[in-house]
């Protein structure tokens, strides 16, 4: 268990220079897709959230498919949005 | 092959497609395509995620994931582009209140006797709760259900405290003591509080900082998603959770740095709640010059430069698409065109490169401060449209002013300035801008929208 809690925390820690390394060269053109887009990437919470709805606990089922619904809004919503948007951004 | 391993593998690639998706949407070339690979790594990451065989019941999962489908899939598709700040908003919102309830649910079927696993679901319920509270109170303010202006109280300080003591003191009996109060009434408190929290950090912030709140929570989205996956003890939830987390800290960065000020400042000072200073500014104003748009019609069919600076009344007039016209006619009439932007204009980061994209302008006729104030002095005519705090010189000039130090778009050094205009009201945070009152300025009073068209028919006529 520590061992494994060690190395989440190192994943977590390079994803965190990783993404700072990502975005700092967007320019400001694309901010409210990038944001968009990383709005429906924070839905990946949804992956636990069907973990949650898969139990046997009644309580766990009712929390984790609520969870399930808001993420999947999150995800459908977040990514249709992003495309709609970025596919008003033409160079003439 | 064991389906630990195989679902994890799954996992791998899905992080690999969200770094590289999110790379992409660095550049308007391959932005598109980068969202894409960004959700066919969300679609992988879920459907492997189904073939988990600890589920029992696939009834309610599908049913959920189909509703929320359903929902998000109208949500996106029948939002306009001048409503997407509180859309994005709410969405953030989504998310938040998803991680709180996976955090909730893991609670109430967990034991009680690892300190690291409750660490991860007190951060995750609380940084989801406060996300969707502030998220909401955001989406209000957007949408202007409640009050855009900044709401400031005596004690403030004094009652955040308070909270967040009761939060830490939650914190405590959740991991530690466990019996002061019961498992159930620990949660139970932790939402509500976490709820409050989020409520009372956005209600302060005024409309014209709405940029950095909504970078924010939506950088708290993901650190709940990537809490979460500290609780279910899962790579793929920690590795996005912390890309978003990132990159919504580094638009946060970037717009206070466009505002020359403090994320604390931003936060805890409520902005405009310095009326002495602000008052400072109203001296040697001198005399306003109105034109009528037949007038400014002449001024502009002569100029060779035009540099158009839309602000967040352009989207309130929806004048996107006539301001758009009046760029092609004037481009059509031999003049060089360009559309200089704030990184704070509008409510959200980008929201008016993405009003101009909605109205056909091409990308790369948009300009940031830095490209266009150096060679201001060659501009022929600035049109200023629904832009205030972002082109007020007191910025440069005004140290008593509350924005001094703020970068702004410089259009005074512009030849002719026009700007459009409701009326002589100070803008959203309650300054006079004494740019209104410079030589080279002259006002078109009225509607952004009718203004810009009124122009357009002069050209056609």
């Amino acid at each position: 268990m520590e061992t494994q809690i060690i190395l989440l925390i190192f994943v977590l820690v390079l994803s965190i220079f990783l993404g700072v390394e990502l975005i700092t060269k967007v320019p400001s053109t694309l901010h409210t897709p990038l944001m968009s887009g990383a709005n429906a990437i924070s839905g990946i919470t949804l992956v636990g959230a069907i973990l949650s709805s898969g139990s046997s606990e009644i309580v766990t089922i009712i929390l984790g498919t609520a969870a399930v619904f808001f993420a999947s809004i999150n995800v459908v919503g977040g990514y249709l949005v992003t495309n709609r948007m970025l596919g008003m951004f033409k160079k003439k | 092959m064991d389906t630990a391993i195989l679902v994890n593998l799954f996992y791998i690639a899905s992080s690999i497609l969200f770094i590289v998706g999110l790379k992409m949407l660095g550049s308007p070339d391959t932005a598109r395509r980068g969202n894409l690979l960004s959700s066919s790594g969300m679609l992988l990451a879920v459907l492997i995620t189904l073939l988990d065989q600890n589920i029992i019941d696939y009834r309610y999962i599908a049913g959920a994931l189909i509703a929320g489908s359903i929902v998000g899939y109208f949500a996106a598709t029948k939002v306009k582009m001048t409503s997407m700040p509180e859309m994005v908003a709410i969405f953030n919102g989504f998310g938040g209140i998803a991680s709180l309830l996976v955090g909730s649910a893991e609670y109430v079927s967990g034991t009680f006797d690892n300190p690291a696993f409750l660490g991860a679901i007190f951060l995750t319920v609380l940084i989801g709760g406060l996300t969707f509270s502030g998220s909401i109170i955001a989406y209000g303010k957007l949408s202007e259900v409640i009050s855009g202006k900044p709401y400031l109280y005596k004690g403030q300080q004094f009652v955040n405290g308070i909270l967040l003591l009761a939060i830490l003191l939650v914190g405590i009996n959740m991991l530690f003591i466990q019996g002061f109060i019961s498992s159930e009434e620990t949660l139970i408190l932790l939402i509500v509080l976490a709820f409050i929290l989020g409520i009372l950090f956005v209600i302060p912030i005024g409309g014209a900082d709405m940029p950095v709140v909504i970078a924010l929570l939506n950088s708290f989205s993901g650190l709940a998603a990537c809490a979460a996956g500290f609780v279910i003890l899962n790579n793929v939830l920690i590795v996005a959770g912390a890309l978003v987390g990132a990159s919504g800290l580094i638009l946060t960065n970037i717009m206070c740095k466009a505002m020359n000020r403090s994320l604390a400042n931003v936060l805890f000072s409520g902005f405009g709640a310095a009326p002495d200073a602000a008052a400072e500014s109203t001296q040697e104003q001198g005399e306003v010059k109105p034109i009528s748009a037949e007038d400014a019609y002449l001024i502009l069919e002569a100029a060779s430069s035009v540099l158009i600076v839309p602000g967040y009344g352009m989207a309130v007039a929806q004048a996107q698409h006539a301001v758009r016209e009046l760029g092609e006619l004037l481009e059509d009439n031999g003049a060089e065109v360009k559309y200089a932007i704030h990184p704070v204009a509008g409510r959200m980061p980008g929201h008016m490169n993405v009003l101009l994209a909605e109205a056909n302008v091409s990308y790369d006729v948009l300009v940031e401060p830095d490209d266009v104030n150096p060679v201001m002095e060659t501009v022929d005519v600035c049109i200023v449209i629904g832009a205030n705090d972002v082109v007020n010189p007191d910025a440069k000039d005004n140290e008593g002013s509350p924005i001094y130090g703020m970068p702004i778009i410089e259009v005074d050094n512009a030849k002719t300035v026009f700007v459009s205009k409701r009326s002589m009201a100070s803008g959203f945070a309650g300054i006079q801008n004494p740019l209104f009152f410079k030589s080279n300025t002259r006002m078109l009073f009225g509607d952004a929208k009718e203004t810009v068209s009124t122009l357009v028919s002069e050209f056609k006529g």
